[in-house]
């Protein structure tokens, strides 16, 4: 287990460093630099911002000055956008919003999706089953940013009860969160209920009935913990799809999340910041599949992890 | 993070459930919405566009960033909300020398930072100093060329910034010297690029010419104009609050303004409708019509700026040489029927553009104006050598990804076509790839547009001078150049604008742009909002607004009944 771990994180640096390195070459011979604006600047000027941050430089050097410092100290270098602020400041301010918007999503995707899977699959081609079997085919069929200014036009504007958009009050969590959880429920309904399925025609869970189990336990104790099974392999993509792809949603709903700043740094070149962000996600991706590994040996004896 | 936000989060979550049956029984109750609390307590809530990249008067070029700075720093004169006419800002007074090329301004006794230092006229000297510095690289250091010496200091030909024009004879005396007493100076002031910074505070939190300086932070930030920083939580809102150091205090209505970098404009119209916002930055084209019939929020306003297509007429670089020739050019512009495009296809209340300047402040006409003339136009083509379009090399319009330009470049493409026999490509390119191509000149027909930075013509035919930043067209006449430097020192005359009306015949003559449509501001606004007035430059100067908590309702249109 624990081998399997540090290799699996041995990998996981490797693979980080690589995607880096990629990034780093494809934004540089991207057309357009960080200081193209409409209002052109004349030559002079932007031969001068460019020494001041050292893109005059060969790229090879340009590398060098830039993983230095983030090997050395993890210095993540000045956005060159938000000139006042680091790549570190903005990260840090922005990655607990999107990581407490995906814990919210999440709950949401879990309760709702893995509760409506064991029940559609406990009342087979009934009206228990086909309901939230074909909600879960509304939930990933329609798109979020159908799902999200529907929920804004009826609960914000025509109730009132929600402000449309911002991070500020305990409230302003309800709709994004609703928004995106809806859509991983659905997915998680659909897996857990085939999972379950699966796991409740199989001996062990005849044999439990025989021996008098009751109901609540046969599903709780026996077939949850196999059944939830395709949902945990599931879980690392989703989580962190749920915490990098939350674009839509923060733009949306106007969230401070990291997600804006994903797309906006790529297309202001904001170089480092557009590095910050995908050696951040780049790990997050490589961690986040790793522990839904973990997890998946944990709950199932017939993985073996090494 | 978790455990700090469980209790109060999981109430939200236990929220819906409650809300849902609340709505089952049907007691919805409706909180007052931030407008109406904002409106008794004068405080605006303001749309504005997008995250600004910094809070330095000489650090940024943006139209976010302007709407905040012009709230946290006043520069030497204002500009009146509704005539632009220059008003006294920090400087009470000035004079202008015979020669008219030398200003000299009295600073007031009582205008002060907000930690209690008077503004000194050492205090924009040095500011001056930084902003051309070539090692700070101020994006908008070009705004300041107009004075002696800037332009050689700024391209680091001259070190000593002594020989540049400004000058603090004394504490509350400021000189500056022009190369040419241009008629626009005093306009030009209102622009950020010449506000004044506070070095004291600059220097106490970084190097002077260091752009990751946080001296811009609301717990470092000095400033000077009618507001102070007061919060700035990135991409989500800056709030700023009276400054009761500002000399004006007692013309300031205004407690706070919050300023929300809302990107999306759905977004942003949801939030208006909700009453979240008093105006915001734009309207989405789809709503307009349904805020239109609603009646009493949508403002559609001229703007002076100009939507033009500029075509590569360079020699050298290029890849379509038929538009290497001016007739070919002048044939395009007059084969482009305008009138059909601002009514059919922008539907915003646009002006056709039958010239490069907009009809604006100071009553300037153009003289030698464009007309729909596709007759005229095949028979220029022909003589080009091109009869019937029979040789034109296929025409790209290059554009940048949005809906508008799209929709103008299509109907340009079937104009083309129809009047001239020009085959025509549209050339979609994402923003920054469009922006290399267009500064590289790698294009041959490019959709591009030009707002004024001061409400002169001079800021319209200044950009088309031989090797300017904006020109980007290969345009070099050295009779042109002439008349527009020369028009500066022509004082604000008749013969001035004779001048000028002879450089832009030359520029429509030679077409190295083809005007299209005149911009228009299009936006929502609470009526409670008071002191706002539509102008040329989109330029509402805080002090002057306040908000009417006796204001009546606005209608708005509802999800439904909007026909």
């Amino acid at each position: 287990m624990l081998k399997f771990i540090a290799s699996r994180l041995v990998q996981t640096v490797g693979v980080v460093w690589l995607v880096a390195t990629l990034t780093f070459v494809l934004v540089r011979f991207a057309p357009g630099s960080p200081f193209d604006q409409e209002r052109n600047v004349s030559p002079e000027i932007k031969a001068n911002m460019e020494k001041r941050y050292g893109l005059d430089q060969p790229v090879w050097k340009q590398y060098v000055n830039y993983f230095g410092p983030l090997i050395a100290h993890g210095d993540f270098g000045p956005s060159f956008k938000y000139s006042n602020r680091t790549v570190t400041e903005i990260i840090g301010d922005a990655l607990p919003i999107s990581f407490e918007m995906g814990f919210w999503a999440l709950l949401v995707a879990l309760t709702l999706g893995v509760g409506a899977g064991v029940l559609a699959s406990l009342r087979r081609n009934t009206a228990l089953d086909w309901l939230p079997m074909s909600l879960s085919l509304v939930g990933i069929s329609v798109p979020i940013f159908v799902v999200g200014p529907l929920l804004i036009v009826t609960f914000s504007i025509h109730l009132g009860w929600f402000n449309v958009n911002g991070w500020n009050e305990p409230a302003d969590r309800v709709l994004p969160s609703l928004t995106l959880g809806f859509y991983y429920a659905a997915y998680f309904a659909r897996l857990t209920r085939g999972g379950m399925l699966e796991v409740l025609s199989q001996d062990f869970i005849r044999t439990a009935r025989a021996k008098g189990a009751s109901e609540g336990r046969v599903v709780l104790r026996h077939a949850l913990r196999g059944g939830v099974l395709p949902v945990v392999s599931f879980l690392g993509p989703a989580l962190a799809g749920i915490v990098t792809g939350s674009f839509t949603i923060e733009t949306i709903f106007h969230i401070p999340g990291l997600g804006r700043y994903f797309i906006q740094a790529a297309l202001n070149r904001d170089y480092t910041l557009v590095m910050g962000t995908v050696i951040l996600f780049a790990s997050l991706i490589g961690l986040l599949n790793l522990l839904a590994d973990v997890l998946l040996a944990w709950l199932n004896p017939r993985v073996k992890l090494d | 993070m978790i455990t700090l936000c469980r209790s109060t989060s999981l109430r939200s979550l236990l929220l819906p459930a409650l809300l849902a049956t609340l709505a089952l029984v049907g007691t919805g109750c409706k909180k007052a919405t931030r407008v109406a609390q904002g409106n008794k307590d004068q405080i605006f809530h303001y749309g504005n566009g997008g995250e600004p990249s910094d809070l330095d008067p000489q650090n940024v070029q943006g139209v976010p960033e302007h709407h905040i700075i012009k709230a946290l720093f006043e520069g030497l004169v204002t500009m009146h909300p509704k005539d632009l006419s220059a008003q006294p800002g920090v400087a009470e007074r000035w004079e202008v020398s015979p020669d008219g090329k030398t200003f000299t301004f009295t600073l007031r006794a009582n205008a002060r930072w907000s930690d209690g230092q008077p503004v000194t006229a050492d205090d924009f000297v040095q500011s001056y100093e930084r902003i051309l510095n070539p090692k700070f690289a101020a994006p908008y250091a070009e705004n300041l060329y107009l004075m002696v010496g800037a332009e050689e200091y700024n391209k680091g030909k001259l070190t000593d910034f002594t020989q540049v024009g400004v000058k603090a004879p004394e504490k509350r005396k400021l000189q500056i010297t022009l190369r040419a007493p241009a008629p626009f100076f005093i306009g030009m002031l209102r622009h950020y690029s010449w506000f004044p910074v506070p070095m004291g505070t600059v220097t106490k939190f970084g190097k002077k010419y260091d752009k990751g300086n946080p001296w811009t932070r609301p717990e470092n930030i000095v400033s000077n104009g009618p507001f102070t920083l007061k919060e700035w939580k990135p991409n989500d809102k800056i709030v700023v609050q009276k400054n009761p150091r500002y000399w004006d205090e007692n013309s300031v209505q205004l407690k706070e303004i919050h300023f929300y970098p809302i990107d999306s404009t759905d977004t942003e119209e949801l939030a208006f409708r909700a009453g979240e916002l008093h105006a915001t930055n734009k309207v989405p084209a789809s709503k307009t019509d349904a805020y239109k019939q609603a009646g009493t929020t949508l403002r559609i306003e001229p703007y002076y700026g100009v939507y033009y297509y500029r075509v590569n007429m360079d020699p050298q670089k290029g890849s379509n040489p038929a538009l290497k020739k001016a007739e070919v050019r002048r044939a395009l512009a007059l084969s482009i029927d305008r009138e059909a495009i601002v009514k059919n296809v922008l539907r915003g209340g646009e002006l056709a553009a039958w010239s490069f300047v907009p009809p604006g402040p100071g009553g300037y006409q153009t003289r030698d104006k464009l007309k729909y003339d596709p007759e005229g136009a095949r028979k220029l083509l022909a003589d080009a050598g091109y009869p019937g379009g029979k040789g034109v090399p296929k025409i790209s319009i290059l554009i940048n990804t949005a809906e508008d330009h799209k929709a103008v470049a299509e109907a340009v493409q079937a104009m083309w076509k129809k009047e001239l026999g020009i085959e025509v490509e549209i050339n979609n390119q994402e923003w920054k790839v469009y922006l290399a191509a267009q500064n590289n000149m790698d294009y041959m027909v490019s959709r591009s547009g030009w707002i004024a930075d001061y409400p002169d013509p001079n800021s319209f035919l200044g950009i088309h001078t031989t090797g300017n930043g904006n020109n980007n067209t290969g345009f070099a006449s050295p009779k042109f150049d002439k008349l527009v430097v020369d028009s500066w020192s022509a004082g604000a005359s008749g013969k001035r604008t004779g001048m000028l009306q002879e450089a832009e015949g030359l520029l429509l003559a030679d077409m190295p742009v083809v005007p299209i449509y005149f911009y228009t501001r299009r936006y929502l606004i609470q009526s409670s909002v008071k002191g706002w007035f539509a102008n040329m430059l989109d330029d509402h100067p805080w002090k002057y607004i306040y908000l009417d908590p006796a204001a009546p309702p606005d209608r708005l249109p509802v999800l439904g009944t909007a026909r």
